[in-house]
C-alpha cells in the first residue's frame, strides 16, 4: 500500500481500488445511466449490478490475452464488439432465467455495452495488464460497482415503496415518498450519497491537518 | 406496430420522455460536459447528428438482420455503426472546426459510449417504428438532448459565479441541480405519454 506494487504483482490494492478508493459510480462517475435508471428497487439493482460485474469480467480477460495481437488503431472498435459479444449472453441468459426480471430491466441489459465503465477498464486496465491481475481487478470495481447500484437500490425502494427486496418494512400507514422511484428520486439519493462522501472526505482531511488524531470528535 | 401520429412521437420525446431526464440516457456528457454553455451546445448538435445516422442506419441493418433469421448479432451490428458514425463526425469536424475539435476533447469519442444513441436504436427496433417515425423519433431524441444539456449548462454558469458551502460544489450539486430539471420535466407527463 506504502510503496509502488511492481507491475503485475497483486497486491490487496489491486482488488480494494475498485471497491472505495476509485469507486467506478462514486468517485469516477462512470457508468450513470443503470446506475440511476435501474436502481428503482433493490432486487433490480443487484440483477444488474451482477450482470455488468459479469461482463467486465469477461471482457477483461479477452482484452487481457488478446491485447498483443490488437493494432493498435482499430482497439476500441475491437473491445467493443468483445463486450457486446458478452452483453449478448448475459440478455438471453436472463431472458432464460426470469422473464419478469428481464422486462423489469428491459433495453438497459443491452445497453451495458454503452457501459462507460467498461470500455474504460478494457483501455486503461486489461489491455496493460496481465490476465490474472485484471481478473483481481476486474472483481474489484465489479463488486464496487454493485455495492454502489445497491445502496441506491435500497434507499429508493425504502422511501419510495416502503419496502426492501418485495418485502413490506412498514405498517399500513406508511405513506409512500412515490417521487424517489421516479426519475427524480435517482439524481437525488445519487446526489445525497455524493454529498455524504465528499463531507466525509473534507472530515478525514480536516482531521489529517490537525495533527493526526483519528479519534471521532 | 403503434399508430403514433409523427407530432405526437416528436413532443414526446423532447419533452414527455426526454431522453436525458425522464429516461436517464446519455448520461456521461449530461455531467461531463455541461460546464459551459459555448461547448455544451456544440455537443449536443454532433450527438442529435449522430443519433440521426445511426437510427437510420440502424433501421436499414435490422431489416436485413430480420430477413437473414439473425438478430442475435442485432447489438453488434448496431454498436459497430455507431462507432463509425461517431468516426464520420469526429473526422468531419476535425477538418472544417479544430477549435470546437479541441474543446470537446476526449468527449467526442465518447459518443460512441453514450447510452442515448444505443438506447434510441434499440427502442425504436422494440417499439417497431417504420421508417418516417424512426427518423422523427432520431430528431426528437437529438433536440431533447441537447435541450438537456443547454438548459444545465446554463444553470450551472449562474452556479459557477455564487457562493457556495465547499462540499457541495462538483458532482453532487451537477445531480441535485438534475434531480430539480427532472422534477420539472415531469410536468410535462401529462401531454400524453401513454
Amino acid at each position: 500500500m506504502m510503496s509502488r506494487p511492481k507491475d503485475n504483482t497483486i497486491t490487496m490494492d489491486t482488488f480494494t481500488e475498485g471497491l472505495w478508493k476509485d469507486n467506478p459510480v462514486f468517485v469516477m462517475l462512470l457508468g450513470m445511466c443503470p446506475v440511476l435508471a435501474v436502481t428503482n428497487s433493490a432486487i433490480n439493482a443487484l440483477a444488474m449490478g451482477l450482470a455488468t460485474l459479469f461482463v467486465l469480467l469477461a471482457s477483461s480477460i479477452m482484452v487481457s490475452l488478446l491485447s498483443k495481437h490488437i493494432p493498435k488503431q482499430v482497439r476500441i472498435a475491437t473491445y467493443i464488439v468483445i463486450i457486446a459479444t458478452f452483453v449478448t449472453i448475459v440478455d438471453y441468459v436472463i431472458q432464460a432465467i426470469s422473464l419478469d426480471l428481464y422486462n423489469a430491466l428491459g433495453a438497459f441489459i443491452q445497453l451495458i455495452v454503452a457501459n462507460c465503465m467498461i470500455l474504460g477498464r478494457a483501455e486503461a486496465y486489461a489491455s496493460k495488464h496481465r490476465p490474472l491481475k485484471s481478473i483481481v481487478n476486474g472483481l474489484g470495481m465489479g463488486i464496487g460497482f454493485t455495492l454502489a447500484l445497491l445502496s441506491l437500490g435500497v434507499v429508493r425502494e425504502i422511501l419510495g415503496a416502503g419496502s426492501l427486496f418485495g418485502i413490506q418494512l412498514f405498517s399500513d400507514n406508511f405513506q409512500p415518498w412515490v417521487v424517489m422511484v421516479l426519475p427524480a428520486g435517482g439524481f437525488l439519493v445519487l446526489g445525497a450519497w455524493l454529498l455524504l462522501f465528499d463531507w466525509i472526505k473534507e472530515r478525514q482531511a480536516l482531521i489529517e491537518a490537525n495533527g493526526g488524531q483519528t479519534h471521532a470528535g | 406496430m403503434q399508430a403514433d401520429t409523427l407530432s405526437f412521437i416528436f413532443l414526446n420525446t423532447v419533452l414527455a420522455n426526454n431522453f436525458v431526464l425522464a429516461m436517464f440516457l446519455g448520461l456521461c456528457p449530461f455531467l461531463g460536459i455541461s460546464g459551459k454553455l459555448n461547448t455544451a451546445i456544440p455537443m449536443g448538435i454532433a450527438s442529435a447528428f449522430v443519433m440521426l445516422v445511426s437510427s437510420v442506419s440502424a433501421y436499414a441493418i435490422n431489416l436485413a438482420l430480420v430477413a437473414l433469421d439473425l438478430e442475435f448479432l442485432r447489438l453488434i451490428a448496431y454498436i459497430t455503426i455507431i462507432a463509425s458514425a461517431v468516426q464520420l463526425v469526429e473526422m468531419t469536424m476535425k477538418k472544417y472546426s479544430p477549435s470546437l475539435f479541441r474543446s470537446l476533447g476526449i468527449f467526442l469519442p465518447l459518443i460512441t459510449t453514450n447510452c442515448a444513441i444505443l438506447g434510441l436504436a434499440l427502442f425504436q427496433t422494440f417499439k417497431e417504428y417504420n421508417f418516417s417515425q424512426s427518423v422523427t423519433y432520431a430528431i426528437g431524441a437529438g433536440v431533447g438532448f441537447t435541450l438537456a444539456l443547454a438548459l444545465m449548462a446554463g444553470l450551472r454558469e449562474k452556479l459557477a459565479l455564487s457562493k457556495l458551502p465547499s462540499v457541495s460544489q462538483g458532482a453532487a450539486l451537477s445531480l441535485m441541480l438534475g434531480g430539480m430539471l427532472s422534477l420539472a420535466f415531469m410536468g410535462f407527463a401529462g401531454l400524453g405519454s401513454n
